[in-house]
């Protein structure tokens, strides 16, 4: 099989696997223990905080089970620690499910929610940003990348725009961290990344963040500085550790985005969704008429595996929040697919795609 | 274009007549120790300014963090080094002046032309890579006679070397300067402190600290080496001795009523503190007492505990308060480490009423059934001395 959902979940990497494998046999102990084996765990793990944060350029990290508990303690971390300072909160319609539920639920709780508009290529505008900020907006909740077009937000603006106001600033990098570098002048307030996007495991995670005050939304022993209460997993601590230092942008991304892009649009009724300004490891692109459920099944005959839009909203029946909002018209929404490259994809993957897809487009139009 | 050096100067050391080559052969020494744990560094010592070399940047980044730290420089500044070409110079002036804050600043460049092969005048490179600045930063106004930010730009047979950012030094005296004393170091508060006081003065330190295994704990003893790797940034490395003190504690605990037993812990220390001192030909013993914070720091308990020594005690922070001392500690960076909840030897075996005001003829009549001698001589000799800062081992490596 040809894996091209990069963009859902990744292949471990054979050295985080190692490490996963090794601290699980010989730092078992809890960290928290005061014996020997303890210590030995803790100083494993504290070794594996560093080495984010400096890979990250944060000033604090947090271990989690992924990028969906990384952004739901970040939103509802600052939000209940900023309450008496503002109720508002400002983030972007394209956001990820776990952003779009978590406001949902603040908003019972009385928060405000703005959500940006965006369009045709799923950017939002800073002039919006600009008015929908008020006196009492305690944060801005952005992806750098979107996860199903790759659209990717001017973060280094955005951060422009809020410095020296009181707004905190969050950026949900998983899918971005490893292949985008976040230039030091857009360092958020706080970072979401996750694992298994970059070749490491899923069920590991991290919110890092720079000193501000955060609320726990976890309670427990304490753990995590008390924001994240629970025995902390040395094992994927060190694994998503691995598997951050092993990420790194691969040129050729461009090059085989590109040539993609020449080869869909030969197609007759065939549209590519991405803008060009888009990260170039996801390329979403449409077929006119066809469900994107059929794309995806016919490429998987021929041993090649894409998705629908994304993974998380590929299975209810709806067209993805995304598709939506950008306005793509009717006859292509429902036949969007998602092809997302990673660290294993290979020249010869693409030549199969491409090969892949023209039996399926002759068979189906 | 490569920050690969800083140049350091000297400040008051340079005024201190016949012993200023001792004094800035002790800076050379203490900051060759104090990076001795990352291995890229060269340093070069001058009459009146020292160069500090490294190709690694994460070292130089770990030598911006320490520098201001050491005590003897009065300021201290990064060198920019690229290639003889007006392009090159041009583009790392950019880089070297985006460093530094701009706000309303003035400004000026100043070129040494060392190398006269190089094909352009003083006053043409002058005016080619001020410009070029200025357009960058519109923000700055060009000012002759001493301006806020001065480019220097000096361009030599190997290279062109470019600085503008002045760091302030801790100034004060290298340490060393002012003789070698004995810091009792318990994992507190306080004892860091008073530590930092005497290096400022220029005292070198040795550090003695007593574990009391099973009671303390391996956290509690890594505890007071973070404190001792703190106390080795300001520039010079400690010895940490580590007494092991558990027989001796239970032996007096064994011997004296109870109330007298934190007076008569003391003096053990204060004896064991004493061979120490000779060992390292130290000239005193310096503690972190503050008069009237616990029982043990009344005029009364000093005067017993002080009965057993003849080396001048110093105490930095007897008239100091607690609040006086916490700021200071959060400066230096030692109070993160020393609230950390571990027992360390003088909270365990606490007497629920110790007494305020012992006094000296019965605390000795009390020791002298037995006699603790040969276990002090046991404690001082069964010592780990464990060397800070210490050279970093990352044994995660191949796991991280």
């Amino acid at each position: 099989m040809i894996y091209l959902d990069n963009s859902a979940t990744t292949k471990p990497r054979k050295e985080v696997l190692e490490t996963f494998l090794k601290v699980n046999e010989q730092y078992y102990a809890n960290p928290a223990s005061l014996h020997q084996m303890g210590n030995e765990a803790e100083d494993l793990l504290e070794n594996a905080r560093q080495q984010i944060k400096r890979i990250l350029n944060m000033k604090n990290v947090i271990f989690t089970s992924g990028g969906t508990e990384s952004n739901n303690l970040a939103l509802f971390g600052v939000a209940h620690a900023n309450r008496q300072r503002g109720k508002h909160i400002i983030s972007s319609e394209t956001e990820h499910p776990a952003i779009l539920n978590s406001l949902k639920e603040l908003e019972k709780e009385g928060f405000e929610i703005t959500l940006l508009k965006v369009n045709g290529a799923g950017e939002i505008s800073l002039d919006e940003l600009k008015n929908a900020l008020r006196n009492d907006t305690i944060l801005v909740s952005l992806m750098h990348v979107n996860n199903e077009i790759g659209t990717i937000h001017p973060i280094v603006e955005v951060k422009a725009l809020l410095k020296g106001s009181r707004v905190l600033l969050h950026v949900d990098a998983v899918q971005s961290v490893g292949k985008l570098q976040l230039s030091p002048e857009a360092t958020p307030d706080l970072l979401t990344i996750s694992g298994h996007k970059i070749h490491g495991l899923k069920g590991s995670g991290a919110l890092a963040f720079n000193q501000l005050e955060l609320a726990a939304v976890q309670f427990g022993g304490g753990q995590e500085f008390g924001l994240r209460s629970g025995t902390v997993s040395v094992p994927h601590a060190a694994a998503l550790a691995k598997a951050l230092r092993l990420a790194e942008p691969n040129p050729a991304f461009a090059k085989w985005n590109q040539e993609l892009r020449s080869f869909f649009s030969e197609f007759h009724g065939v549209k590519i969704v991405s803008p060009e300004t888009a990260a170039s490891h996801i390329l979403a692109v449409a077929v006119k008429g066809i469900k994107g459920e059929i794309l995806v099944s016919g490429l998987q005959a021929e041993s090649v595996i894409v998705s629908t839009s994304s993974a998380c909203s590929s299975k209810s029946k709806d067209t993805s929040h995304v598709i939506e909002a950008i306005g793509l018209s009717r006859e292509y929404k429902d036949g969007v697919m998602r092809i997302s490259f990673g660290a294993f994809t290979t020249e010869e993957d693409i030549a199969s795609l491409k090969e892949a897809f023209k039996k399926t487009y002759k068979l189906i139009k | 274009m490569k920050t690969n050096q800083i140049l350091v100067r000297y400040g008051e050391l340079s005024t201190k007549g016949k012993n200023r080559s001792s004094f800035i052969g002790r800076l050379r020494d203490n900051i060759r120790q104090m990076f001795a744990d990352l291995d890229s560094i060269r340093v070069k010592a001058e009459r009146d300014r020292m160069f500090i070399f490294t190709d690694s940047e994460e070292d130089m980044q770990q030598i911006l963090e320490r520098l201001p730290k050491v005590f003897g420089i009065q300021s201290f500044s990064p060198v920019t080094e690229t290639a003889l070409t007006i392009e090159a110079m041009q583009a790392a002036a950019i880089a070297v002046v985006d460093k530094i804050n701009r706000e309303g600043k003035t400004f000026k460049v100043n070129v040494n032309r060392a190398n006269k092969d190089f094909p352009h005048e003083k006053l043409e490179i002058m005016q080619t890579i001020g410009s070029s600045v200025l357009r960058n930063f519109p923000e700055l106004t060009v000012q002759m006679k001493k301006p806020d930010i001065e480019l220097k730009v000096d361009i030599r047979e190997n290279g062109a070397f470019l600085m503008a950012e002045v760091i302030q030094g801790a100034g004060g005296l290298p340490v060393g300067a002012g003789g070698k004393a004995l810091l009792m170091l318990s994992g507190g508060i306080d004892s860091p402190v008073a530590g930092y006081h005497m290096l400022k003065r220029g005292v070198r330190l040795e550090l003695i600290h007593f574990f009391s295994p099973p009671f303390t704990n391996d956290r509690a003893k890594e505890k007071v080496f973070d404190l001792a790797e703190k106390l080795s940034h300001f520039g010079s490395s400690v010895n940490l001795h580590v007494i092991p003190f558990t027989e001796l504690q239970l032996e007096v605990h064994k011997q004296v009523p109870d109330n007298i037993t934190m007076t008569s812990t003391r003096r053990m220390m204060m004896k064991i503190a004493d061979l120490v001192l000779a060992e390292t030909k130290s000239q005193a013993i310096i503690t972190g007492e503050s008069l009237g914070q616990v029982a043990s720091q009344t005029l009364e308990s000093l005067n017993a505990i002080n009965a057993v020594t003849h080396s001048p005690v110093l105490r930095p922070l007897i008239a100091a308060d607690k609040l006086e001392i916490i700021e200071t500690a959060q400066k230096i960076g030692t109070y993160d480490i020393s609230i950390r909840p571990f027992e360390d030897c003088c909270t365990i075996f606490t007497p629920a009423n110790p007494k305020t005001k012992p006094k000296l003829e019965k605390v000795e009549y009390y020791e002298n059934f037995v006699s603790f001698d040969e276990l002090i001589q046991q404690a001082v000799q069964n010592r780990e001395i464990i060397k800070f800062p210490r050279k970093k081992e990352n044994k995660f490596e191949d796991l991280l």
